[in-house]
């Protein structure tokens, strides 16, 4: 295995009072997607949240080899690109704009005056997600296919290392799932380590390298897809069975029926 | 990318347009009163020329109650829009949240007890205190995350307090005149200020127009939501206090020397939406300049309706602004009843 990445060590996460995540410990290479799996209320989006340091964790994480409490905001922006859940936009911004965004953490705060290094990380991303010709379009009358790959778009142009991305195929069709997926497939071939909440395990299992899944605030299995969605995960986890195929060289895992 | 040009040009052509129209308005206003002067006299008048009489009319009458509506309805529209921007919500306003209520409170305070006269420092000091603390707990009151009802009924609770406690403190002044005097500086007017009070307010109003201005790129990033713009490098909590702070020192300083008028904070960034787009960056600049062109031709307009005693602009912006709030939440009906975030 290649040297980790980003690593966490005894984390934990109290909101409210309540621990919604516990004791969790990783490490994980670049070059990796990496598939984070679990019932609702598991806390995958908290953890997510506390890997990218946007809200206060204890246990310690360390990127690219420096702690992340010691980077400051901007440093941290430069090292993750998180793609929140339902990837708001308040405002009809062009599409452009809002991809242009991401160029935000290096200092290219101005859309409207990119220097060509920022631009051409905008026009990467953009062509790569497709979205070239909605450029000039406000956001908010784009379909919410064309919103999530702008949203996708926006968090590729920050070029980061990793990718954390919070259920990026929820509410698409099923062409636009796989494109999403493709995507994060691509970036992560390139280099980066992508991690990508998820409900869908046929997703997961065809496109992950790893497999990480959570129950109550615990990761509880991780590795390879075939070995973190064994029977036995699913049904303890999940509860549910599953029905198991392959298809060119990949695996087919479609939950199948109520434990 | 020829669109993308276009739409630069004409946030360009907006700002010319603007600009030009406050310099005329402003002319206009120089000419308006018992003696009137053409905007080309009024010009030739400012740059010494003309009669001694009309020279002291527009250059030390008319001259400082023209420059406090330019720089007050300026730093109106640019709270304005700086607000929305923060808040993420097409209907905030200082004037809504109770900010202008909370300055007037503050400066009456000071008046009230004496502790100082209507021309000191101690004014606009005790407004912008007020003003921020108002916002502050508006903020504190409402939650991070708050809706745009909750946001109103707490600006309202707000300003109903900061209204009754002005009305405490005349209540509690010793002297009725003094009670009169404020009952009038309350409603809002730029009547017979002086080159003192424009001294007294410019310096706290150019702060809080820089304040705002620099956080800027910030507001632009927190489109995409606090999460986001955290995770692109924005520090959101910080970003709030410095919104607030610069709103603060804008309307506490303009509220000290010209009482409360409401609503063009609200009316101006709309005005410019259309014309220059949604970006709450590119709208700061336009919804200045609309600000200060509506208080100059509400300025205008209140010395040239024909009326028994003088019409106060505060009232005239609220008369015009209230039923522009109605028709607003008559747009945003939809998102007000699902409580949009």
């Amino acid at each position: 295995m290649m040297d980790a990445f980003l690593t966490a060590h005894k984390l934990s996460v109290t909101l409210a009072g309540r621990e919604v995540l516990h004791d969790i410990s990783l490490a994980l290479p670049r070059q990796h997607l990496v598939a984070l799996v679990g019932p609702n209320g598991a806390g995958k989006t908290t953890l997510l949240r506390a890997l990218a340091g946007l809200l206060p964790a204890q246990g310690a994480i360390h990127v690219g080899g420096d702690a992340l409490a010691s980077l400051s905001l901007r440093e941290r922006a430069k090292r993750f690109g998180y793609l929140p859940q339902g990837h708001m936009v308040h405002w009809p911004l062009p599409a452009r704009d809002i991809v242009a965004l991401g160029r935000y953490p290096h200092g290219a705060t101005d859309p409207a005056r990119l220097s060509p290094t920022d631009e051409a990380a905008v026009e990467r991303a953009m062509q790569a997600t497709d979205v070239t010709q909605f450029s000039t379009r406000p956001a908010t009358e784009l379909s919410g296919g064309e919103r999530s790959r702008v949203a996708l778009a926006r968090v590729l142009a920050v070029e980061a290392p990793v990718i954390l991305a919070d259920e990026p195929t929820a509410a698409l069709d099923p062409r636009f799932q796989i494109e999403v997926m493709k995507n994060l497939r691509a970036a992560a071939d390139s280099g980066i380590l992508a991690i990508v909440v998820t409900h869908d395990l046929g997703l997961a299992a065809r496109y992950a390298d790893m497999v990480m899944v959570m129950q109550e605030g615990r990761l509880v299995a991780q590795g390879a897809p075939a070995e973190a969605l064994s029977d036995e995960i699913l049904a303890n986890v999940f509860r549910v069975t599953a029905y198991r195929t392959g298809h060119e060289h990949r695996m087919i895992i479609v939950p199948w029926a109520g434990v | 990318m020829v669109t993308e040009n276009a739409a630069a040009k004409r946030r360009t052509g907006t700002i010319i347009v603007m600009a030009l129209l406050v310099v005329l308005l402003a002319l206009i206003s120089l000419g308006v009163g018992p003696v009137r002067m053409s905007p080309l006299k009024v010009l030739e008048t400012l740059f010494g020329g003309g009669s001694d009489v009309y020279r002291v009319i527009v250059q030390e009458i008319r001259l400082p109650r023209t420059i406090l509506a330019v720089a007050i309805g300026a730093i109106l529209g640019l709270s304005g829009a700086a607000l929305q921007g923060l808040l993420r919500n097409p209907l905030a306003s200082p004037s809504l949240f109770g900010a202008p209520q909370a300055a007037a409170f503050g400066a009456v305070l000071v008046i009230a007890l004496g502790l100082a006269d209507v021309r000191s420092y101690a004014l606009p000091g005790a407004a912008i205190i007020m003003a921020f603390l108002s916002v502050f707990a508006l903020l504190v009151v409402a939650g991070r995350n708050a809706g745009l009802l909750i946001l109103i009924l707490a600006g309202l609770a707000i300003s109903s307090l900061a209204g009754a406690a002005t009305a405490l403190a005349m209540n509690l002044s010793s002297n009725p005149f003094v009670a009169l005097e404020i009952a009038f500086w309350l409603l809002g007017s730029l009547e017979d200020r002086s080159f003192r009070h424009v001294m007294l307010a410019l310096p706290f109003i150019t702060i809080g127009a820089i304040i705002l201005m620099s956080q800027r790129n910030a507001l632009r990033a927190l489109s995409l939501g606090e999460e986001t713009a955290q995770s692109l490098g924005v520090h959101v909590g910080s970003l709030r206090l410095i919104v607030i702070l610069g709103v603060a020192f804008g309307v506490g300083g303009a509220v000290a020397v010209t009482g409360t008028i409401g609503f063009i904070g609200l009316i101006a960034p709309h005005l410019m939406r259309p014309l220059v787009g949604y970006d709450p960056a590119r709208l700061l600049v336009p919804s200045a300049l609309a600000g200060a062109a509506l208080l100059l031709a509400a300025d205008i307009a209140v010395r040239i309706i024909p009326s028994t005693s003088d019409i106060k602009v505060g009232v005239l912006t609220s008369l015009i602004g209230v039923p522009f709030f109605l028709y607003l939440i008559m747009r945003e009906r939809r998102a007000l009843g699902g409580g949009i975030g």
